[in-house]
């Protein structure tokens, strides 16, 4: 039987979805609950299938061979939002926009703005660790994660966590699939921590050349302001002529205000706000931006590295479109690069001891040098092992690591 | 086996001095904090340098003898006993302060390393390590890694998972491996929060970088003081729901109320209060965090505080801190043993949760008191016993486990920061099934194939089992019986109650 027909008779004919098919023509199935992508993986496993994992398609390139296309577009339910708890449990394929959304109807919010389109769903953000510019103050985003069910690549349905803000029953392997680019399994379900929507969300812009502002980052760090964000974009990502830094305040009035006063003596008071639509807008631009080059990377290396880190990457892939977060060290950066060059600057970087991941690029591009390139000593076997454990059948096509290791 | 030759092996690693064999000394290390476990361990070594610990990994790998990591020994969950059969190894002479990094705020240290030390070190800079448990005087920076601890002030600032950026770590079969960078950044997967909360089944942790904040300027302590638990309760839930995050937000009840003011750290508790708050709120600015504290009272007096007491000066907020870090050796003396129990739930439903506890309480006639992370929603139910008196202990452990299952049900789960390790093995199966606990041993054995360092914790082996045949029979049956689309949506997220623990599934 072909592999439609085997899907058809598995989980229903509406299973595959007919009209959007992949551009590669494989057959695209999008399972409705989290049991359905429970069977359609052990089918492939037992099968020998190579599965693709999909979710709206507006940040991965859909592009990695395989046999069939698994997209959790379907899996958009909210099961629960809980205001008075700060706590909601959401399934993968929610876009990212609609679950901001029905928080904020309840006064709750995701302190989470991931790079790339509105679209985007929640289960690509936590895969691949895609945290924006709110990492500044409010971590990364396996801090937004309590607990995540998710399906091995044999099929089974594992837990992990649970939907309560502290948890340390068994082995966190939520932290596994939070940046695991889905070599552990699909997740199917999310339980999230969250906050109050803030009363007062301010934009605060100053445009300059990159070495002055990083200077006036490095002042606003000494002075310990408790800040949402602080930002510097380049002049292509932030629409202006010149760099931009940017800062965002977040919660009460009380807050706010002081830590603007505060923003304004560390700084001279050179700041200007931006209206709500304007920062909304501001924002908005430069994550979309992300996900509109081919190849999007990012760096983490200490804060104090933050603008030679700035220097090496203008050097060797140009800085056109990045933007850093000095007070975390950590760099995201995109437009066109090869594979070469990529390797080249992941070595430089890795002689720094600074990560550098490649979040979105074609397969091409993906498969040659990997999300996470090559381990240091001793951790390949590792991954390896727990590759094996989550998908023993390597039916999940992804490329985590560089095919010749040496990148 | 543990012959004479290897002690004698071990002997010419860390030195005579560091080897203990004898009877009574190994007695010392047979317990950690949990009193009710007790194992005795065959040897117990105490290697002096990360070089010492990777040498003795080594031999044990060598022998295949298992052996349990221990840092202070604080736990409370049975998680640092080691058997007949094993090594106890014990890091606490591995405590040196190796880099204090001000300008990027990040600290390298030595597992054995006593957490209140980081601070100390710190503070010269105006900074401080922020996870900060109620045992942060004697617990290890190695024993908090390997338990992800939590304190009163990861309400804000996040448990120790939260800070951690990197790790060294000696495998089962002696290698290192360097997990994250200074930055924090993962390479790969990541590892480093895998590792942390693994409670010592994934190798020992021998050098430990973490970030550190800067010492807030501005912090108001306030003291609530409520007629009846359960609007204490609701209390702590209005404050969360108001977007308000509090530093920390404990509560004690009147048994733990007494047990604080009876003892030598009495800290002023109204003694006659049904229980009490302990909230502090801090920033940078005077003016804001005032703002912040004053909203909070009002929230405190709307849901019923007879009165609320902000601490005038560092003296005094010392004092009311004082009594609630020392209130579980407060309990300890209420009578011969104490069984501190761990669980979180939503903290919407801490009012009826605490009315359940109570009321097993009664049931088995036994005195229980509450000091927890009110803000969290992580219960600390403790139970004061002597457990000489026959029948006793038994009606100890029937009573925790119902427990538990108030919990569970509540939609929460069996431990916030304590850990699994011995002694809540048993309740592991009651919130992951089969397939979960499967997984979870099969990271292990990535880790450490032969199971054997710190064997026997976490995961109830027993309990695995394979669902695969099972599950497709039983997904079609289920199919076949609805008769329509398969895989269909309903209402839940999943109707397989046999797989999905109620914890996964938002109500
Ligand atoms: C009075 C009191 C109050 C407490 N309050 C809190 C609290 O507020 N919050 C909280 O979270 N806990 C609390 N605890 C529990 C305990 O202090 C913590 O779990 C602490 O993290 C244990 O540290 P330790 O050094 O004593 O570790 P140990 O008890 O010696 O060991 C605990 C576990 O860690 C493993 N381990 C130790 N070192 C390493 C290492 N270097 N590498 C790998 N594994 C290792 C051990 O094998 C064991 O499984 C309290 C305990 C007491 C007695």
């Amino acid at each position: 039987m072909k592999i439609v027909e085997r899907v058809k008779a598995l989980l229903g004919r509406d299973a595959v979805l007919e009209d959007t098919g992949a551009p590669d023509g494989l057959p695209r199935v999008a399972p409705a609950s989290p049991d359905a992508v429970a069977l359609l993986l052990g089918t492939a496993r037992e099968e020998g299938w190579r599965v693709r994992v999909e979710g709206a398609g507006t940040w991965m390139p859909a592009d990695a061979a395989a046999d069939l296309a698994l997209t959790t577009r379907r899996l958009d339910r909210v099961p629960s939002i809980q205001p008075q708890d700060l706590a909601a449990t959401a399934e993968a394929g929610i876009g990212c926009d609609q679950l901001r959304q029905q928080l904020a109807d309840r006064g709750a919010w995701l302190a989470l703005d991931p790079p790339g389109l509105a679209g985007r769903t929640l289960g690509s953000v936590v895969a691949t660790a895609t945290a924006g510019p709110l990492r500044h103050g409010f971590g990364a985003v396996r801090d937004h994660l309590v607990g995540v069910t998710f399906v091995t690549g044999d099929g089974r349905l594992v837990q992990s966590g649970g939907r309560v803000m502290k948890n340390v029953a068994g082995y966190d392997l939520t932290k596994l699939q939070a940046g695991g680019f889905g070599a552990f399994g699909v997740i199917v379900l999310v339980h999230l921590r969250l906050r109050a929507l803030p009363r007062v969300d301010q934009t605060l812009v100053l445009e300059g050349s990159r070495e002055d502002l990083s200077r006036v980052a490095d002042d606003i760090t000494a002075a310990g302001l408790t800040l949402a964000a602080l930002e510097l974009f380049s002049p292509a990502l932030a629409r202006r002529d010149r760099w931009v830094l940017a800062v965002r305040l977040a919660g009460s009035a009380a807050l706010v205000g002081a830590e603007e006063a505060g923003l304004r003596s560390a700084t001279g008071g050179q700041f200007s706000a931006l209206r709500a639509d304007e920062a909304h807008a501001f924002w908005m631009r430069a994550a979309e931006a992300f996900a509109t080059r081919p190849v999007t990377f990012r760096v983490g290396g200490l804060p104090d590295s933050s603008d030679d880190l700035l220097d090496l990457i203008q050097h060797q892939v140009g800085d056109e479109w990045v933007s850093a977060s000095p007070g975390a060290g950590t760099l995201r950066w995109t437009g066109e690069t090869t594979v070469d060059r990529l390797r080249r600057l992941r070595r430089t970087l890795a002689a720094q001891e600074v990560p550098l991941t490649v979040e979105r690029a074609a397969w091409p591009l993906r498969r040659a040098v990997g999300h996470f390139g090559a381990y240091r000593e001793g951790v390949g076997p590792l991954v390896a092992g727990l590759r094996h454990t989550f998908d023993p059948g390597n039916a999940i096509a992804v490329a985590v690591e560089s095919e010749d290791r040496a990148g | 086996m543990i012959d004479h030759a290897l002690v004698e092996a071990l002997t010419q690693i860390v030195g005579e001095r560091h080897v203990r064999t004898a009877g009574a000394e190994r007695a010392t290390y047979a317990k950690d904090g949990l009193t009710v476990h007790r194992r005795l361990p065959a040897v117990v070594v105490l290697p002096g340098s990360r070089d010492e610990v990777i040498a003795v990994v080594r031999l044990l790998a060598v022998h295949g003898v298992p052996f349990v990591p221990r840092g202070a020994g604080t736990g409370l969950s049975g998680g640092a006993l080691a058997d007949q059969d094993a090594v106890l190894l014990v890091l606490t002479r591995l405590n040196r302060i190796l880099k204090v990094d001000p300008r990027n705020r990040v600290a390298t240290v030595e597992p054995g390393v006593v957490n209140v030390k980081l601070s100390v070190a710190a503070a010269p800079h105006g900074l401080l390590y922020a996870p900060d448990p109620s045992s942060q005087s004697a617990c290890t920076i190695g024993g908090n890694v390997a338990e992800n601890a939590g304190g009163p002030h990861c309400l804000k600032y996040g448990v120790t998972a939260t800070h951690v950026l990197a790790l060294e770590v000696v495998l089962a079969d002696g290698q290192v491996i360097q997990l994250g960078s200074p930055g924090g950044e993962a390479w790969g997967p990541d590892l480093v929060g895998l590792f942390v909360g693994s409670e010592g089944n994934f190798g020992v942790a021998t050098r430990i970088t973490v970030r550190l904040l800067p010492v807030p300027r501005a912090v108001r302590t306030l003291l609530a003081d409520f007629p009846a638990l359960r609007t204490a309760g609701e209390a702590v839930s209005a404050v969360i729901a108001s977007g308000i995050v509090p530093a920390a937000l404990e509560m004690m009840d009147h048994s733990c109320i007494q047990a604080v003011e009876d003892s030598v750290y009495a800290a002023g508790y109204p003694r006659d209060a049904a229980a009490v708050l302990l909230v502090e709120l801090d920033g940078r600015v005077d003016d804001s965090v005032a703002a912040d504290a004053a909203s909070v009272e009002a929230i405190l007096k709307d849901h019923g505080a007879r009165s609320v007491r902000t601490a005038v000066d560092a003296r005094e907020r010392e004092r009311l801190w004082q009594g609630r870090k020392k209130a579980f050796g407060a309990m300890g003396r209420l009578s011969r043993d104490l069984v501190v129990q761990d669980a979180v739930v939503p903290r919407s439903s801490l009012p009826d949760v605490l009315e359940a506890i109570g009321r097993i309480g009664e049931r088995y006639g036994l005195t229980v008191s509450n000091v927890f992370h009110a803000g969290d929603g992580n219960l600390h139910p403790n139970i004061s016993f002597d457990g000489r008196i026959p029948g006793l202990r038994a009606r100890v452990d029937a009573a925790s486990g119902e427990m538990m299952a108030a919990c569970i049900v509540a939609g929460g789960t069996i431990t916030g920061e304590h850990g699994i390790g011995l002694d809540k093995l048993r309740y592991m199966p009651l919130i992951f099934d089969g397939d979960s606990l499967t997984a979870m041993r099969g990271v292990r054995r990535v880790f450490d194939p032969a199971e054997r360092v710190n064997p026997g914790k976490v995961v109830p082996v027993h309990a695995c089992r394979e669902w695969a045949g099972v599950r497709n029979a039983e997904f079609q049956a289920r199919n076949a019986e609805v008769g329509t689309r398969s895989a269909s949506r309903g209402d839940g997220v999943s109707s397989s109650a046999l797989r999905v623990p109620s914890s996964a599934v938002g109500s």
